[in-house]
């Protein structure tokens, strides 16, 4: 049956659709395996390449910005670091100051009260030295005034009492200009 | 029925046929005549490398418009069809094979809707065999390749969990299935649906033609306006199938691919 189809095939009246030409086949065939290899030549390697290219930038991407995030967590904790660190050393500072000043005031304070207790003494010192001396010399005049009055009154007649008594008042006035 | 006895009736209306897919040779090289067909078939590997090549070429990490639409043709056939196939073990491989005939096909067949051109080369069953004769070729070296040939006819044959004299009846029919039928079935589904596509497409634009221009009946013009929204329709539906048919052939060829190279099935 094939073959009387064929036959009428090559006779041009009833072509059978399914008979391929063997030159079809060939030229298919060809054409598609030359298709094949410029495919591998020229396409393939093309776009294999941008994907492959593609995916080591995403790929590099990511792994950049994950470094990125890792360096920049790093120096957030380093500078809370520093700033924990300066901190606690400015309360430190703060702390000593305080104290150094306390210090100081106390110091100060007791430097004072030593000068005022020297100053204080000194003066009591003075004072009693200038008293003493006073004393001395008064105790000295007194001697003597006590025996020149003695002296005027016994020389004097010690019966006249009015003289006496003048004689006693002159005294204490010339005591009170020596004195002036 | 009433438009069939009416075409019967008119005085001779065109028939599309078998012979329609006869066309005359453009000129002759010694014994060996070149049809269009023929002619076709050659520019399209032209036109593909040119194209794809022009696409590729730059490999840029930031497409180009061109690049872009290359890659995703390229990235259609092999991430789509080759990888979910194959699996992504050794698909790469396989990827130009497959790129090659999907495109081969594609162009092909949308020849038939290019308007001059109008001729799907795949309606000549040669084309198809061809094309199905070397993905068998493939798919089955594939698989020589990665069993051996006695261990890839048993990979082939012989169902998984199988065991007993109900092998008598699975192994030939497994045989028949996997090994002999294969390329027919690729050839014919693709011729067929050209052919019978482009036939259809013949039949109303010429019966189009006949009716609203050379045929005397009074229904002649009625059927003719219907024969021509036809024609419209089926071109649209060509456009589809013609796509569909460049697409099942490769997945075809990449699921026979992956089921020869498959560790266990």
């Amino acid at each position: 049956m094939i073959s009387t189809r064929l036959v009428a095939a090559t006779e041009g009246e009833e072509l059978n659709p399914l008979i391929p030409h063997a030159a079809e086949i060939v030229l298919s065939a060809v054409v598609f395996l030359l298709l094949l290899f410029l495919i591998v030549k020229f396409v393939v390697p093309g776009f294999e390449k941008a994907y492959k290219e593609r995916t080591a930038a995403i790929e590099g991407g990511i792994e950049e910005a994950q470094a990125a995030q890792k360096e920049a967590q790093a120096a957030l904790e380093q500078y809370n670091a520093q700033l924990a660190e300066a901190r606690h050393d400015a309360a430190r500072i703060r702390e000593e100051a305080k104290e150094q000043g306390a210090q100081i005031l106390a110091e100060l304070r007791a430097d004072a009260q030593a000068e005022a207790a020297r100053i204080t003494a000194a003066a009591h010192a003075q004072v009693e030295a200038e008293r003493a001396q006073v004393v001395a010399q008064l105790k000295s005049e007194v001697g003597t005034l006590a025996t020149e009055l003695a002296g005027r009154i016994v020389g004097e007649a010690l019966s006249d009492d009015e003289r006496s008594q003048r004689t006693v008042e002159r005294f204490i006035a010339e005591l009170e200009e020596s004195a002036n | 029925m009433s438009l069939a006895s009416t075409l019967a009736a008119a005085s001779g209306p065109p028939s599309p046929g078998p012979a329609d897919f006869n066309l005359p040779a453009i000129f002759e090289v010694g014994a060996l005549e070149v049809t269009k067909p023929m002619v076709l078939l050659a520019f399209s590997a032209v036109l593909i490398v040119a194209l794809f090549a022009a696409s590729a070429r730059p490999a840029a990490v930031v497409p180009g418009r061109l690049q872009f639409a290359g890659e995703m043709v390229y990235g259609f056939v092999r991430n789509g069809i080759a990888r979910d196939n194959i699996g992504s073990h050794d698909f790469q491989k396989f990827v130009p094979f497959l790129f090659a005939v999907f495109t081969f096909v594609f162009v092909n067949n949308y020849y038939g809707l290019i308007p001059v051109v109008q001729f799907p080369a795949m309606s000549h069953i040669g084309f198809p065999l061809a094309l199905a004769v070397i993905t068998w070729l493939v798919y089955n070296g594939a698989g020589i390749k990665q069993h051996g040939f006695l261990g890839y006819l048993k990979h082939e044959t012989v169902p998984s969990g199988m065991k007993g004299p109900i092998l008598v009846l699975l192994v030939p029919l497994e045989f028949l299935s996997n090994i002999l039928l294969r390329p027919v079935t690729l050839t014919l589904r693709l011729f067929a649906t050209m052919f019978a596509g482009h036939l259809l497409l013949l039949l109303f634009s010429l019966g189009a033609e006949y009716l609203l221009l050379h045929s005397e009946n009074t229904l002649a013009i009625p059927a003719g306006i219907a024969s021509a929204i036809l024609f419209v329709g089926i071109s649209f539906l060509e456009i589809l199938v013609m796509f569909l048919q460049a697409y099942v052939f490769t997945l075809l060829a990449s699921m026979y691919i992956g089921e020869a190279v498959a560790d266990e099935h």
